[in-house]
């Protein structure tokens, strides 16, 4: 658990103002110069968002290890009603619906608030995964049955069970590094979004060469290669923030970004499917929520894991 | 709280609750302020209500539902919504005769407000946008000038289907299209085949 506030995190919430600050007046230099352009006009939605977001985030992390669930519980909800609002389901799941949304997710965001890791382990992949097909056969629909049932376990996995495995570093106890855990989040979050833009960014600067053009037309060569080595050094130079040594902490960004570039890839290839460009338009500029978090979901239990095997005690 | 803070707050409710987003066909400009009788397709309980959320504050307050007398006089919060909040026209569905004919009594208490009338007069399954009632065609025969805008609520039949009392968080998005009139010497069928055909339009644009 984490009471207070460590000095880590203040410094990293204050790196965060200041990269807010020179963007947003960047950004109005630019469109000062240039005058309101499609793309100058995205990138201020989005820094405004961004602050937005980062109010929000860093209000939670005030508040501890509940604010923090809450709400991680709260973008996981959001992020799965637009996952399922996507994916055609039929009359007949309407009561394991409600049960994936009001009973299974805060369930699940119960046994991370009060670090029970047996339970937020298998009550998703296990029990939910059982439960729920067997709620839809009382609904005596077997058409696409099997589909339906891949369908909502999948939206459970990666909107809920995936993502909450960044704040449940928290209830991780990391000898040498007590009260410190929420920094560690941070640091995550940080190195994860950071990536999403600078892939973004060095796209637009220099993208040529499209990475996948099937699944994703924006992604190209220069953005990945330039995003990633640029978190990489980003997260190494963030090492302070962590339990990780500097060379260690740049091997943990890297697999963190090269799990967030998958991820990413991936939603994109299941919005592609289903014939959308975003998966909400909650965030202003930015799509849903499941548009920015996609990155983090895939890339959450392979930061949870290796920090809980090498540097946690249990 | 009075009434009108209500309304308000029910709104935001709907809004966050339903995630609606608000679609509007090119120059169908449905912040205009002229009289018009919005008429959606019907799949949930919760049409209206969404429906009705998603117009601007001003044009809300102006804007009533036709809905149907025993469903809404059933108990007192019912009444109370549909009377103070909402500001219902309430119909009745059954012994309409000669002297409680409903169009007569839409007329009569609309005055100068914008109605939500759901032409298929029941709801459906979602998939399928029902015949539509001929009491639109009368409403137009009566008032020439009102404007008929079609509208299509999707989603909602997944929200809150017919026979479901808990509503799932899905997000739903409503589709205004272009405002119709009846035209000079139309029939009652080509008329309403127009307006219906004009929903399935907007219904097949969405998919």
């Amino acid at each position: 658990m984490t009471f207070g506030i460590a000095r880590e995190t203040e410094l990293l919430l204050g790196g965060v103002v200041g990269v807010l600050v020179t963007a947003t007046v960047v950004s109005t230099i630019l469109k000062a110069r240039f005058g309101p352009t499609p793309v100058i006009v995205n990138l201020r939605q989005r820094t405004w968002t961004w602050w937005g977001m980062s109010i929000v985030f860093a209000l939670a992390a005030m508040l501890g290890t509940a604010g923090a669930t809450i709400l991680f519980g709260l973008i996981s909800f959001g992020a799965l009603r637009e996952f399922i609002t996507l994916t055609p389901t039929r009359r007949a799941d309407h009561r394991a619906l409600f049960w994936v949304f009001f009973v299974l997710t805060p369930l699940h965001y119960v046994f991370v608030g009060i670090g029970d890791y047996g339970m937020f382990s298998i009550l998703i992949p296990v029990y939910a995964f059982l439960f729920l097909p067997a709620r839809m056969v009382f609904s005596g629909d077997t058409k696409c049955f099997l589909e339906r049932a891949a369908k909502m376990q999948w939206g459970l996995m990666i909107c809920v069970y995936c993502l909450s495995h960044a704040v449940a570093i928290l209830m991780l106890n990391i000898p040498g590094f007590e009260g410190r855990n929420m920094a560690l989040l941070l640091w995550f979050v940080i190195v994860t979004q950071l990536n999403d833009v600078l892939q973004y960014t060095w796209g637009k600067l220099l993208g040529r060469h499209k990475i996948a053009p099937l699944v994703s037309p924006n992604k190209t060569w220069e953005g990945f290669l330039g995003g990633t080595v640029c978190a990489t050094a980003i997260g190494a130079a963030l090492w302070w923030a962590t339990p990780y040594l500097w060379w260690q902490a740049g091997i943990m960004s890297l697999g963190v970004t090269l799990l967030g570039f998958v991820g990413g890839l991936t939603m994109s290839a299941i919005k592609r499917d289903r014939g959308v460009k975003d998966f909400g338009q909650v965030l202003q500029g930015h799509g849903g929520f499941l548009d920015r978090v996609d990155s983090l979901c895939f890339a959450a239990p392979i930061f949870f894991h290796a920090t809980r095997f090498f540097w946690a005690h249990f | 709280m009075n009434a009108q803070r209500l309304a308000d707050l029910l709104a935001i409710l709907a809004r966050l609750f339903c995630g609606a987003t608000l679609h509007v066909v090119d120059e169908a400009a449905p912040f205009e302020a002229t009289q018009r009788v919005y008429i959606p397709n019907h799949s949930s309980h919760l049409d209206f209500v969404v429906l009705w959320s998603a117009l601007p504050r001003r044009l809300r307050r102006v804007t009533r539902p036709v809905a149907a007398r025993d469903y809404w006089q059933k108990n007192a919060s019912r009444r109370f919504l549909s009377v103070h909040v909402y500001r219902a026209i309430l119909i009745e569905r059954e012994h309409v005769s000669a002297h409680a004919n409903p169009i007569e009594q839409i007329i009569n208490e609309m005055g100068d407000d914008s109605l939500i009338l759901f032409p298929e007069g029941t709801r459906g399954d979602g998939d399928e946008v029902g015949a539509f009632k001929s009491g639109v065609y009368h409403l137009a025969h009566r008032k020439p000038h009102l404007q008929f805008v079609p509208v299509y609520i999707e989603n909602l039949n997944r929200v809150l289907p017919k026979g479901e009392i808990l509503p799932l968080p899905l997000l739903s998005s409503i589709t205004l299209g272009l405002p119709l009139h009846l035209e000079e010497g139309e029939s009652k069928a080509e008329f309403l085949t127009r307006l219906r055909e004009a929903v399935i339009a907007l219904k097949e644009k969405t998919e």
